[in-house]
């Protein structure tokens, strides 16, 4: 038996445990998530996707489905409400202007939505509905070598391409070089919780119920999209069943569920199916990566190459930043990093998490391997050789890095030592072991928001604040956060979250949720308390103090400011069979301040789990032929079960960052950076066969043996 | 709403009667297939009979020392039968090998050999699947079948059957009896599943609105000795790339017995007779294991992304009699 | 058509069922039960495990019908009047629930392991056969490492329980699986 991780302290102060506020509700099945909320009257809308993957709607036979039992109505593109063209958190997002015009752009594009009484009637009714369709040849075929390929141009999400120096004239000078391509497959969220939404009128305001990670942005969308003021729309998001960035933005189904709210007067809820997920949520685009390191003997780098390529959409531009980790991890006096994208039938990608150093990592962690290989050099030292001092692209300082503490401790833990580095030395009946690793960073960046505390009549306090919680502990961490900044009991806090009345805040994503609203909770505190000072009683509706950390963040100083790791895996391989296990894994992070270590080390055991996932089982495949997934549904699309997973054992060394007030980096995204490498240069290790290409599936590995063992 | 109807059998012959008078209606067994078929719009019955309630539960020992299992069992109690696991091991582990807990409560015996393929086409209504729709092709040939068949496939289908049960039944030469309207009858499990042809949407040889009662296994020493292994892409909760069910007496390194079932490789749970044969009486070796997968894979029409499937089930011979024999050694 | 079962000990009747819906449907939709959860409705992911007669089952792939005078227990009917199950209590305190979204099914499948073995009589599972019992029930978020913790912590708290009630433990050896 394992020892349990962490302990759960008594009083409530960052730094220490504390177990879930919400965690009863969600036990006891009380918790209710955006599509449980009863609403008297409340309509039903199934989405209707499209068949085709490219080409134009001909005609909607509504007819025979308005004279079903229970149906209210067929949206479509020639009857469902206008919706203005706006800018967006990223700007125009072509991919919820849905039911506009009758143009399809890949399979499972919305075409219909079918609002009845039930949603058995719905389904029903949009299984019944006949769409006729001119079909035009489609593209799916993704390559590097796609001759659509195109440099994308910069953008507030993505520095396109970095360089300096002469990368061939520093291959050539190079005594080791690798050249290898790597790939990753397309790869989706499949957050527990299918996307749900319901919508309704209520006294004048639109009231939305949405799965979402921001509730703001969302209330900002749908007013803009719905030419409405943004004082009469309210976006709730009390329970999010998991999100990823699949929900980071506004999705289909809140549109579709006010469009049909407006359309029936009614409220409606819409709620998607697993297989619907597949097409409009977003997912992590396919990778083709070439990484190119030339090093001297000893190991040092003089020229670092990567060049990522990845797809899009025929309607939005969404480019996964792959190249972007090598601007951190490594210098050369030749580096150059690069990104280009092609246009394809497909759905558009988005954030999935860690986007860009997941796939990233797997490919340039894997080459560091190779590299240290070929050098002869233990993969730990060679990284220790190449360690840069300032931000090997921009010049800044780091505001705190602390890589080499991370692989220290996890070196010493993982029993590294005692490493035999010849590939296939190690044997265990049909199994093959082997170890490797690989480093890991996410940046930690911070958003402007807003929050209000209010000290009650009473003595306690509530903190109002748009923040998310996805799964991640959000609420518990903001409540130990106010605690702190108030300097009082944990009981005596109530934090009121996911609700856009309460103002601007930044989403839960990109790892940036807890250190941007623990800023603007601080800073309202921090001026209540200011208030409190002052003589006088609390009026009988509290004093409420206000910030906005706009400002502040302005004001930060420039720097490189990252999470880093180290990722430990240990795996057997059976090369008769293909059959891949991961015994165990360590990761070792530096962070910056945890504020709860029972639900910070889960938040890191699950990316963890991810990068398994990653590194062996999920692929959603396409057929050329229709352009369609064949494995859109967790019996095809594979991602860990429990026993899959092996003991994983996550922990942290010292990252104080004093540059920053709060000292928090976010904890979501890192645990999946490099996990997937670490288990392939595992099964290297284990083998002597480098698999470059994602999933490490057990074809792939039967196909390709063992080799020099 | 589409209208249709749910009824639960009284007996078996009252059962019976129902589907006879309603040719499209079908019998419902745990559900676990069929009621997801019926979500996806695959299966669109007209009336569910249900079966399950029926007194076809109960695991007897035959008098020749064999099993009769009834066709509502469930396949946990089959997996936790005392009398499967001393005698066919192989079965157990089979039944524990597929699925997950809670779909092995549910799930029956009779509706674990009825139960349909899990490509991908066939589970998309917008796609084409000779299987779902006869005649409208199959693009899994062209397509995505790096899970497909090599064995007795045709160019109307590549599709492999599922269960992971039927593969140990195929092994021990299971026999599936059923109620007809006419009376009861038998039908050996070799014969059970029609050849793919040129109409892969006809699959049991069962006659038309036959019910499975049960399944019978003649006495089978050998079986007492036999295992089932099953590769996937995940270590639990995922179908079959590649299985086998496996018995072997050997004594004096001679192969006095074998029995060779693979699974994930064709349209039914292929029974390796040929190995079989190649094996009996001769030399239980490593290279003699490998001389009989080849023979029995001679066979196999690989296409371009299934192929590993062929050294996978040769690698997967060689390791179960290896290991079966050591054990028989020991 | 008519549905009547007992739900959480209480006697149900669920009007003008529609012969094509699940018992999840039913619980969810009709009877105001929604904390077994749909997220793949087609077996594949155990988010709507509940018991029925006793057996955990995936709701969604169970017809309406078929629960038809049976016995039905979801995750609202584990705590009693003395308060949470176990089981509910071990994945909060041990910190095993993130999203939520898996948790009912998972509590579900993780009690019914407990019933067969510690409450039983049996010795605590091992984590290989927790993590076999608990495979068909995905999850997302937590990297199932929590999970386990959360069943080895309730298996420890029954075993030590039992021993006390037959006079055999010392206090507090309740912890012994932290």
């Amino acid at each position: 038996m394992t020892a349990m991780t962490g302990t759960v302290a008594a009083a409530g102060t960052v730094g220490a445990s504390r177990t879930r506020m919400e965690g009863r509700a969600k036990v006891t099945g009380a918790a209710r998530y955006a599509g449980e909320i009863p609403f008297a009257d409340l309509a039903h809308g199934w989405l209707v996707a499209s068949t085709i993957a490219r080409g134009r709607v001909r005609s909607v036979e509504s007819a025979p489905v308005l004279a079903m039992p229970g149906v209210l109505a067929v949206l479509h593109h020639q009857n469902a409400p206008r919706l203005e063209e706006f800018a967006g958190m990223l700007g125009p997002d072509p991919t919820i202007q849905i039911l506009q015009n009758d143009r399809v752009p890949h399979v499972g594009w919305p075409v219909a939505l079918v609002v009845a009484e039930t949603s058995e009637q719905a389904r029903e009714a949009a299984d019944a509905l006949v769409i006729r369709y001119d079909q035009e040849p489609h593209d799916i075929a993704f390559s590097a070598q796609h001759p659509g390929m195109y440099t994308p141009d910069d953008s507030p999400l993505l520095v396109t391409e970095t360089g300096k120096g002469d990368i061939e004239a520093g291959l050539a000078a190079s005594a080791v070089v690798v050249d290898e391509e790597y790939t990753t497959p397309e790869e989706h969220h499949n957050a527990m919780e299918p996307h749900a939404a319901m919508a309704r009128w209520d006294s004048g305001r639109l009231e939305v119920v949405d799965s979402n990670q921001g509730p703001f942005a969302v209330a900002q969308d749908l007013a803009k999209m719905f030419s409405l003021d943004l004082a009469s729309v309210r976006v709730r998001s009390e329970h999010v069943g998991g999100a990823f960035g699949s929900k980071g933005l506004t999705r289909p189904p809140v549109v579709l569920a006010v469009m049909a709210a407006i359309v029936t007067d009614r409220p409606v809820r819409v709620v998607l199916t697993r297989r619907q997920m597949f097409s409009v949520v977003g997912y992590r685009s396919p990778t083709a990566q070439r990484v190119r390191l030339g090093a001297d003997t000893d190991g040092r780098l003089r020229a670092f190459d990567h060049q990522a390529a990845s797809l899009t959409s025929t309607i939005h531009e969404f480019v996964e930043s792959s190249a972007g980790i090598g601007r951190v991890m490594y210098d050369a006096d030749a580096h150059h990093t690069s990104h280009r994208v092609v246009r394809l039938d497909v759905p558009t990608p988005s954030w999935m998490r860690a986007p860009g150093e997941a796939p990233g990592s797997f490919a340039l962690e894997s080459a560091i391997d190779e590299l240290a290989h070929k050098c002869g050099m233990d993969p730990i030292a060679l990284r220790a050789r190449n360690e840069p001092a300032v931000g090997p692209v921009s010049g800044l300082p780091f505001s705190s890095r602390n890589v080499l503490g991370c692989f220290e401790e996890g070196a010493r833990r993982f029993g590294w030592a005692d490493r035999d580095p010849r590939p296939g030395a190690a044997r265990e009946g049909r199994w093959l072991l082997g170890t490797g690793t690989a480093a890991a960073t996410y940046p930690a960046r911070v958003a402007p928001s807003t929050a209000a505390v209010t000290a009650e009549a009473d003595g306690t306090f509530t903190v109002r604040i748009t923040a998310v919680d996805l799964g991640t502990g959000a609420r518990t961490a903001l409540t130990q956060i106010a605690a702190d900044a108030l300097e009082v009991e944990l009981d005596r806090i109530q934090v009121k979250i996911a609700d856009s009345d309460f103002g601007q805040a930044m989403i839960a994503g990109g790892s940036m949720g807890t250190r941007s609203w623990a800023l603007a909770i601080t800073a309202a505190a921090t001026e209540l308390r200011a208030q409190l000072a002052l003589p006088g009683d609390i009026p009988s509706d509290g004093i409420t103090a206000r910030s906005d950390t706009a400002e502040a963040i302005g004001a930060l100083a420039r720097q490189e400011r990252h999470s880093f790791g180290a990722q430990f895996a240990e795996v057997a391989v059976d090369v008769t069979t293909g059959e891949v296990r991961v015994r165990r894994m360590l990761g070792i992070f530096a962070a910056g301040r945890v504020v709860n270590p029972l639900t910070a080390r889960s938040q890191l055991i699950g990316g963890m789990t991810w990068g398994l996932s990653m590194a062996l089982h999920e692929e959603a495949i396409r057929d050329q032929a229709s352009g369609a997934h064949v494995n859109a549904d967790l019996a095809g699309y594979h991602f860990a079960s429990n026993a899959d997973v092996p003991v994983i054992e996550v922990d942290w060394v010292d990252d104080p960052d004093t540059h920053d007030p709060t000292g928090i980096k976010g904890l979501g995204e890192i645990g999946i950076v490099g996990a997937a490498a670490a288990i392939a240069n595992a099964v290297w290790h284990a083998t002597g066969v480098r698999h470059r290409d994602l999933p490490i599936r057990p074809d792939r590995v039967l196909l390709a043996g063992s080799r020099g063992c | 709403m589409r209208e249709f109807g749910y009824q639960r059998a009284d007996d078996v012959p009252g059962a019976v009667a129902l589907l006879a008078a309603d040719p499209a209606a079908r019998y419902l067994g745990g559900g676990t297939n069929l009621v997801d078929l019926m979500k996806t719009g695959v299966e669109k019955p007209a009336l569910l009979i249900d079966v399950r309630e029926l007194p076809l539960d109960r695991i007897e020992v035959t008098g020749s020392g064999g099993l009769r299992i009834g066709a509502t069992v469930t396949n946990s109690d089959l997996a936790a039968d005392p009398e499967v696991r001393r005698r066919y091991p192989a079965l157990a582990q089979a039944v524990l090998a597929g699925a997950s807990g809670q779909l092995r409560n549910m799930a029956t015996v009779g509706g674990n050999l009825l139960q349909r393929t899990r490509c991908g086409y066939f589970a998309d209504t917008t796609k084409p699947c000779n299987k779902r729709e006869p005649g409208s092709g199959c693009p899994a040939i062209a397509g995505e079948h790096h899970n497909h068949a090599i064995l007795g496939a045709s160019a109307h289908c590549v599709a492999t059957h599922p269960s992971d049960m039927g593969v140990a039944l195929t092994a021990f030469d299971a026999v599936v009896t059923c109620e007809t309207a006419d009376g009861p009858a038998e039908l050996p499990l070799a014969g059970f599943y029609l050849p793919v042809g040129d109409t892969p949407h006809l699959e049991t040889a069962l006659p038309p609105g036959a019910l499975i009662t049960g399944v019978t296994l003649p006495p089978a020493p050998v079986a007492a000795t036999s295992r089932y292994r099953k590769v996937r892409e995940r270590a639990s909760y995922a179908f079959a790339i590649g299985s086998i069910a496996a018995a072997l007496d050997v004594q004096d390194g001679v192969v006095r017995d074998v029995r060779l079932a693979f699974g994930a490789v064709a349209s039914r749970p292929w029974r390796a007779r040929a190995a079989e044969r190649a094996l009996t009486g001769g030399p239980a070796t490593a290279e003699a294991f490998a001389a009989a997968a080849d023979t029995e894979l001679a066979a196999a029409e690989p296409l371009p992304h299934n192929g590993y499937k062929v050294a996978l089930t040769r690698n997967l011979v060689v390791a179960m009699l290896t290991e079966l024999t050591q054990e028989a050694v020991r | 058509m008519r549905v009547s079962m007992r739900v959480n000990g209480r006697r149900v009747t669920a009007e003008d069922v529609w012969e094509g819906e699940s018992l999840l449907f039913v619980l969810r939709e009709r009877l105001g039960l929604p904390g077994s959860k749909n997220a793949c409705e087609q077996g594949e992911c155990g988010s709507c495990t509940v018991y029925l007669d006793d057996s955990p089952v995936c709701a969604c792939l169970v017809a309406a019908g078929q629960a038809g005078g049976r016995d039905v227990v979801t995750v609202e009917g584990l705590a009693g009047a003395a308060g949470l199950d176990a089981v509910q209590q071990a994945f909060m305190d041990a910190g095993a629930v993130q999203c939520g979204f898996c948790t009912p099914g998972l509590i579900v499948q993780a009690h019914y392991l407990l019933r067969e073995t510690v409450d039983a009589g049996g010795p605590v599972p091992d984590d290989g056969e927790i993590r076999e019992v608990l495979a068909g029930n995905l999850c997302r978020c937590t990297g199932y490492e929590k999970i386990l913790d959360a069943v080895r912590l309730a298996a420890a708290r029954k075993a030590a329980a039992a021993a006390a009630a037959a006079g055999q433990a010392e206090p507090g050896q309740a912890e012994v699986g932290r």
